[in-house]
């Protein structure tokens, strides 16, 4: 393993930072209506999100849900065409396609953004299942929430991965509540990451919080995962400070003091006194906080700028370009505006 | 408690609707319509309880639910973990020992991880057991498109179910219907797939407030009588259509609306007296048209009005694409009024564009 420097560093304080101001900016554009569909945020989660990430290589895979922003950017997603997937434009990620839930960037090794709760494990477990057949010494970080531990795709991913012996690890991020239904009310084991004993898997929790403890820990069991092929469950105890998504306020299941609580143990002010104390002068961390809003406005002026995805390619990429051939023959007697909005440009890439 | 099948269910279908003219109605939401039609039969039937992610403390996803908690207890209005397998298999158990469970999905997208339980085993029990034992469930569950939900979210497999046989697959148009089909699916000894629809919960229209107002399984409805073209729909396709209809008789275009309500059973009889009133047929569905409803909508026609069809049948549904999340790109893919509009034209032109 690469020496790394000691976490957390100031870069990792920016990376924490941006996302902060990306998800608030991102609320923002979904209430002036330039973003659209379901926004999840992940305010408060950020020390989670960047001390994993700094733990990943860069041929390291990753795979995640739908609250997906943050991990994204952690991962080097430039926060231009994170923000232009936002807005649907050309530029975005996912070429306007796929929207909030739907990130992803296959050369940072990030295969998405899923929206159906638990549908990412077995595609990531198919993943780490890959990268052993082809011999390479990566291993995959699976994110899912607290909620998707009880969907059969989490047993049967976490079996087929010890009895494969894959490099994986399944991060669960246990922010409290799954929408409106804390981990109490849904979980006959509470303690999630105890799931994993039920098939010898190695598991263990972290204060998501702690940015040293996560990086500690997804350092540990991603070598691990690498070197040994020991595939293994980490549970981050975390906080959302809003709504499930935009739409929810998040007040309807939770008190406000325990928001207020959680908020007064903020992860990200919490490295910046670590930092402080450490030795960082107030400038760089000024500095670091002055980039993140800059880097946040330029991706909202960037995305504003992009233009829409080009109507004709409505089908783009929906089948391997070598596609049309084959659908040719299908195109008599389709539905109506079937040849202009689907076949006009190809179905290919 | 167990108080044997209801009466209603063993009852041939009426032929005629209640009246609504004659019956007392209140203005509701689609969304209040279910709820009342939910509140009314728990309060009529101990066996009947709901179950379902967020239907409880957080007062459903989209509010169907809202207050029933309150007033039922955690007992019948049962907050579920995310295993819609489970749950979902847990109610065709229920069901089988003369429970009368409905379930709520929070969109038709997540029923897909439960298809296995809702096709190879809801769907078996009747038939395969040599019918000793029943299956009186019902399932709702919203489907639709139209807000930048994206691919994964934002599809209506409404032909899938009906395709299956030993399903019943309803999907109301309007409030009356939402009410009087949900009361109707849940009093069914079969298990019934109530398909909602995101746009419609907040349509409004009069509902009856006769706590006895049943909408029969199988029964289509002429939603708007006319003489020139038939556009037969179901679910908030026929808002859409009737919003078409509107358009068209500003054309001079006497358009006749079918509202399906019932996909399986199909009231064949009512589509093939319209389309052999107006001799031209457009189907509209919300999902892909390929292997579909409309599909297998034109294939019946065919068969019974083919000496009375002018023009070729035309179909409208959502362009075949897993939906994408650009307004511009989800805008063209929707089964529009415009879209609905031009079709409409062709079939009255005779001739396919
Ligand atoms: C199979 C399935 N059922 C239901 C949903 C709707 N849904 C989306 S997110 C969510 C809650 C998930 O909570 P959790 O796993 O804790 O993740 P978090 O949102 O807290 O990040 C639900 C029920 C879905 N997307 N997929
Ligand atoms: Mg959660």
């Amino acid at each position: 393993m690469a020496e790394r420097a000691k976490t957390p560093t100031l870069e990792q304080y920016e990376a924490m930072v941006t996302i902060r101001a990306f998800e608030t900016e991102a609320e923002r554009q979904y209430k002036a209506a330039k973003i659209g569909g379901y926004c999840h945020l992940s305010s408060g989660q950020e020390a989670t999100t960047v001390g994993t990430m700094a733990a990943m290589t860069p041929s390291d895979l990753l795979v995640t849900g739908y609250r997906c922003h943050g991990f994204a950017l952690a991962r080097g997603v430039p926060a231009s065409e994170a923000m232009a997937e936002l807005f649907g434009r050309r530029s975005g990620c996912a070429g306007g396609r796929g929207g909030s839930m739907h990130l992803l960037d296959p050369e940072r090794g990030f295969y998405g953004g899923w929206g159906i709760v638990a549908g990412q494990l077995p595609v990531a477990t198919g993943l780490a299942l890959a990268l052993t057949r082809r011999g390479r010494e990566d291993a995959v970080l699976c994110e899912l929430g607290d909620g998707a531990v009880n969907m059969g795709a989490w047993h049967e991913s976490l079996n087929l991965a010890a009895l494969w012996e894959l490099p994986i690890v399944y991060l669960v991020v246990n922010n409290v509540y799954g929408m409106g239904t804390s981990v109490s009310r849904a979980s006959a084991e509470p303690d999630l990451f105890k799931r994993a004993a039920s098939y010898r898997m190695a598991s263990e929790r972290v204060d998501g919080d702690d940015i040293e403890a996560v990086f500690d820990a997804t350092d540990r069991l991603l070598g691990a995962a690498r070197e040994q092929r020991k595939p293994a469950v980490l549970e981050a105890m975390t906080y959302r400070y809003r709504g499930h998504s935009v739409a929810d306020a998040g007040t309807a299941y939770r008190t406000k003091d325990e928001i207020a609580e959680r908020r007064g143990r903020d992860p990200i002010t919490r490295v910046r006194a670590t930092l402080a104390e450490r030795g960082a002068e107030e400038a760089e961390l000024e500095g670091a906080e002055q980039r993140a809003r800059d880097t946040v406005a330029a991706a909202v002026e960037f995305a504003d700028a992009d233009a829409e995805p080009a109507l004709d390619r409505l089908a783009a990429g929906m089948y391997a370009p070598t596609s049309d051939l084959q659908f040719a023959r299908m195109k008599p007697g389709s539905p109506y505006g079937e040849d202009e909005l689907v076949y006009a440009a190809g179905l290919g890439a | 408690m167990n108080a044997g099948p209801s009466p209603v269910a063993t009852e041939a279908p009426r032929t005629e609707e209640p009246d609504p003219a004659v019956a007392e109605t209140v203005r509701l939401s689609y969304r209040e319509a279910l709820r009342m039609a939910m509140r009314e039969e728990l309060g009529r039937d101990e066996r009947v309880f709901l179950m379902g992610e967020e239907v409880g403390v957080f007062n459903g996803s989209y509010k169907v639910s809202d207050g029933l908690l309150d007033e039922f207890g955690p007992d019948r209005i049962r907050d579920t973990p995310i295993s819609e397998e489970g749950f979902v298999g847990a109610a065709v158990g229920a069901a089988l020992l003369g429970e009368r469970p409905i379930v709520e999905i929070m969109t038709l997208n997540f029923l897909l991880v439960a298809m296995d339980q809702v096709v190879n085993h809801a769907a078996k029990v009747g038939a395969m057991f040599g019918g000793k034992v029943r299956c009186p469930l019902v399932i709702r569950t919203p489907n639709g498109a139209g807000n930048q939900l994206t691919a994964q979210h934002s599809q209506s497999f409404d032909g899938w179910f009906a395709g299956t046989p030993g399903l019943k697959v309803v999907a109301p148009a309007t409030p009356a219907d939402a009410k009087g089909l949900l009361k109707a699916a849940i009093r069914d000894d079969d298990p019934v797939l109530l398909i909602e629809n995101l746009s419609a919960y907040k349509e409004k229209g009069e509902v009856p407030t006769d706590p006895e107002y049943l909408v029969p399984l199988g029964l289509a409805a002429v939603a708007r009588e006319g003489t020139d073209i038939s556009l037969i729909s179901h679910g908030f396709a026929s808002v859409r259509a009737l919003e078409t209809a509107e358009r068209l008789a500003a054309e001079g275009v006497s358009a006749e609306v079918v509202d399906l309500r019932s996909l399986r059973p199909l009231d064949v009889e009512t589509v093939a007296a319209s389309v052999r009133k107006t001799n031209h047929a457009l189907l509209i569905e919300e999902g892909w048209p390929s292997f579909g409803v409309t599909a297998e909508l034109a294939a019946r026609i065919q068969h019974v009005c083919f000496d009375y069809l002018d023009a070729p049948i035309e179909r409208v549904g959502m362009a075949e694409v897993p939906l994408p999340y650009a307004k511009n790109l989800e805008n063209a893919a929707l089964p529009n009024v415009d879209r609905i509009l031009g079709a409409a034209r062709s079939v009255l032109a005779g001739s396919r564009r």
